[in-house]
């Protein structure tokens, strides 16, 4: 009783009797609509072209519907069978009127493909079958393994049973080089088939080692940029920036010729006598080549929000310590440094978020062991078609850039990063 | 030890310059005794801060020697001269708590930890923040921040503690009592402290002794009596406390007193100070509280009433005298002050020994 009466008692009204609460948001309702009305453009445009397609797109990792779309007759039958029982000779009457079916409707090539990456060499079983197919007879069974040996087999079968599943984990699982069985489990790929995780480890090394590499670079590099006179520090400003007016592919094609084996560096080096003329080093078209050119083209994202947080330090602060008895090396380390932090934690991010994606640069001028993740989407998207799996494996970056960031929010603290 | 008290801090013919053009400080001779409190004041860019930048060892002397406690500092790098320094936005390290502040130079001079916690308390109790020694800078007000740089420049015992316009971000309330504050811990620890600031009030409430500064020079060093009573030039006369001037030619001088001509024709009898000889222009310094109005003394002038203002326990007003419109005086609230009225023509007068005959102000 005691506390309704103190809580009506809270509720201010204002002059003409309305609750005071609701008059402040009605009053405020008015600029948030204007607010927002600036913001719709780029809303539209940003949930349109570019939210609402990346959502489509990573369903294609989990959701592929080619078996259970043109295979009508078999799939609920699979759905069924057990997938260690002999296959009866209803699923063999199912399997033979979907191969005529698709054959006539001409969309055999689509279900073979699909099948063909669960388990290569199925392709021809399925297009040589559904050619016969129209003129199979009962028993099914018998003429259909009389066509193709390969029907006999229970792994044919079981095979098609994980792919009637349309929503599925088997191109997760295998973006993490493994194979999603018809029991349900998950089995690692064999040793040599085994590359995507190889790649996924090999693209955060490259990542990591050029967060740090830029880091050791860019940060003397800042510095001098806000400690410099206005006048020189500009200069050098520009200089930092001059690469940002420069297309990434021409930056990129000049480190091929600075870098290759008759290029500037090594022939600088054969004048200098580190290299003979003979055996010149290999500095492009492996992890070498894409460090390098990486390095330099994300540069300037890690000496940005670096400069911008030291030239919020005053001079004061290394000034106090040194009054106060402290080396320069420890009015650096303990006074300066610690409130560069947030910058470095800015720029680590940006560079390693864009370097992770990283794409026509490693492309060019990568190699074999210089090729990251993103080079492998993209061959699925537009060489294989595998566009499930490329839609799998783009999932399983984008969790671990996710995940990467959490860490970097418990250990750092995003409220910590500043861009100046 | 083989230095007297007299110049703990000694500057010899010290000059600097930034870009080998101008001199910012021109052949500055100072001494500093043990135990003062001296304060650099002067407009900005009058060279103050860079005589004590120089002294911190932030700035190199382009010229002179510059020693402390008989020795030499030109070339001793700042972490080595042992200065307290306290700074204008107090440079209080913004990552680290109060606790950790105050530990850092106790930290660089590798202390045992018992001895650290006992000096720091120490050092918290002497400005009342013990409380504090958990937060971190941006949890103080001003007030608490100012008493913390201060505390982190006097926790390890300098013996000569510098501070560059400390009191400057704080409003006049909280700046005047910092003010009594940083006196009665000066005086309470004996350090020597050399302060720099641009208020002149500051200047006088704190110091020992004032070197007013002005283009690279010390105008006048004196205590803040003799600063205000006996300025020796105009310059220090305009800059400390409010002052009258009369411009005037000097026609007579017979031992200490001076008569000049002011531009009215008007004969006046000063003191002579700082003025040249017979023919030669010279400013009369008066200060507002030392004249009288409506009656004839040693020195009597026309006056007309141009403003009044009431202050409260004086009333400022401002007169038309020898042709200077911005003549001011302060007269005591009493009874009296109802015959005045703006526009009303009246006369002052001061007698001699209040006005000063001073060089000519260039302006």
């Amino acid at each position: 009783m005691l506390a309704s009466q103190n809580e009506k008692r809270k509720e201010m009204l204002s002059n003409d009797g309305i609750p005071l609460k609701k008059k402040l948001s009605r009053a405020l309702f008015q600029s948030r609509l204007r607010a927002f009305g600036l913001v719709i453009p780029l809303l539209l445009l940003i949930s349109v072209g570019f939210v609402f397609p990346i959502i489509v797109f990573l369903t294609r990792g989990v959701y592929n519907d080619t078996f259970e779309k043109y295979m009508v007759n078999l799939t609920p039958i699979l759905a069924e069978w057990d997938g260690k029982s002999e296959p009866t000779e209803e699923m063999y009457e199912a399997l033979v009127l979907d191969l005529v079916w698709l054959k006539k409707t001409k969309n055999i090539g689509k279900v073979a493909s699909r099948m063909n990456r669960e388990m290569s060499g199925s392709r021809s079983l399925f297009t040589s079958s559904a050619r016969k197919a129209k003129k199979l007879e009962a028993p099914f069974k018998e003429s259909l393994i009389g066509v193709k040996k390969k029907w006999e087999n229970l792994e044919t079968w079981r095979a098609m049973k994980v792919t009637s599943h349309s929503l599925t984990p088997v191109f997760l699982a295998s973006a993490l080089d493994m194979k999603y069985t018809a029991e349900g489990s998950f089995i690692q790929k064999s040793e040599d088939r085994r590359i995507h995780v190889k790649l996924f480890i090999r693209t955060l090394e490259i990542s990591l080692v050029v967060v740090i590499a830029g880091l050791i670079l860019g940060y003397p590099v800042a510095f001098l940029l806000a400690n410099l006179p206005i006048r020189i520090s500009n200069l050098l400003l520009i200089l930092v920036l001059l690469p940002f007016w420069t297309s990434l592919l021409v930056r990129t094609t000049a480190w091929i010729a600075m870098l290759q084996g008759q290029g500037v560096l090594n022939d600088l080096f054969v004048v200098f006598g580190i290299a003979t003329d003979e055996d010149r080093f290999t500095l492009i078209y492996n992890k070498a080549g894409t460090l390098i050119s990486m390095t330099h083209i994300l540069l300037p994202f890690m000496i940005l929000p670096i400069y911008s947080v030291m030239k919020t330090i005053p001079p004061s602060y290394v000034r106090a310590a040194k009054s106060m008895g402290a080396t320069n090396w420890t009015a650096f380390w303990r006074i300066y440094f610690p409130q560069t932090i947030p910058g470095i934690g800015a720029g680590a991010i940006l560079v390693f978020i864009l370097a992770i994606s990283f794409y026509i640069t490693p492309a060019l001028v990568g190699g074999q062991d210089g090729t990251m993740i993103s080079n492998f989407i993209d061959y699925h998207m537009r060489k294989s078609l595998n566009w499930s799996l490329a839609a799998a494996m783009g999932g399983v970056l984008l969790v671990i850039i996710l995940f990467l960031y959490w860490i970097y929010d418990r250990v750092v603290g995003i409220d910590n990063m500043k861009l100046g | 030890m083989a230095t007297s008290n007299k110049s703990f801090v000694k500057f010899e013919n010290v000059q600097k310059s930034y870009d080998g053009e101008v001199l910012v400080v021109k052949d500055l001779n100072l001494e500093i005794s043990k135990g003062e409190f001296l304060t650099m004041l002067g407009p900005s860019g009058s060279g103050k801060t860079t005589c004590l930048m120089m002294l911190a060892g932030f700035e190199t002397a382009t010229h002179g020697i510059i020693s402390l406690d008989g020795n030499p500092i030109n070339n001793i790098p700042p972490h080595k001269r042992g200065i307290g320094m306290v700074f204008q936005n107090y440079a209080l390290f913004p990552h680290m708590t109060v606790y950790e502040n105050l530990s850092f130079p106790l930290e660089v001079r590798k202390l045992t930890k018992t001895v650290r916690e006992e000096k720091i308390k120490r050092a918290l109790d002497m400005v009342q923040m013990r409380e504090f020694g958990n937060r971190r800078p941006a949890q103080l007000s001003g007030g608490q921040q100012q008493r913390i740089a201060l505390a982190r420049s006097l926790v390890f015992e300098p013996e000569l503690v510098l501070m560059d316009e400390p009191l400057g971000a704080l409003d006049k309330q909280l700046r005047e009592h910092m003010q009594y504050e940083i006196k009665h811990l000066h005086e309470r620890l004996g350090v020597t402290v050399v302060y720099v600031t641009h208020d002149q009030s500051e200047a006088l409430t704190m110091s020992d002794r004032v070197a007013v500064f002005n283009d690279g020079v010390i105008q006048q060093l004196a205590s803040p009596p003799n600063l205000y009573e006996k300025p020796e030039n105009a310059f220090v006369a305009q800059f400390i406390g409010e002052n009258n001037k009369i411009m005037a030619e000097v026609v007579d001088v017979k031992g200490s007193v001076v008569t000049a001509k002011t531009s009215k024709g008007n004969l006046l009898k000063s003191k002579k100070v700082n003025c040249d000889k017979i023919g030669s222009k010279t400013t009369l310094s008066i200060r507002p509280e030392r004249i009288k109005v409506g009656t004839k003394g040693e020195n009597t002038s026309e006056a007309k009433v141009l403003e009044l203002i009431y202050i409260g326990d004086h009333i400022r007003c401002r007169m038309l005298v020898e042709g200077d419109e911005n003549f001011i005086v302060k007269i005591p609230n009493s009874k009296s002050i109802s015959n005045l009225k703006i526009g009303l023509k009246t006369k002052v007068s001061w007698s001699t020994s209040d006005c000063r005959a001073l060089d000519r102000l260039v302006q």
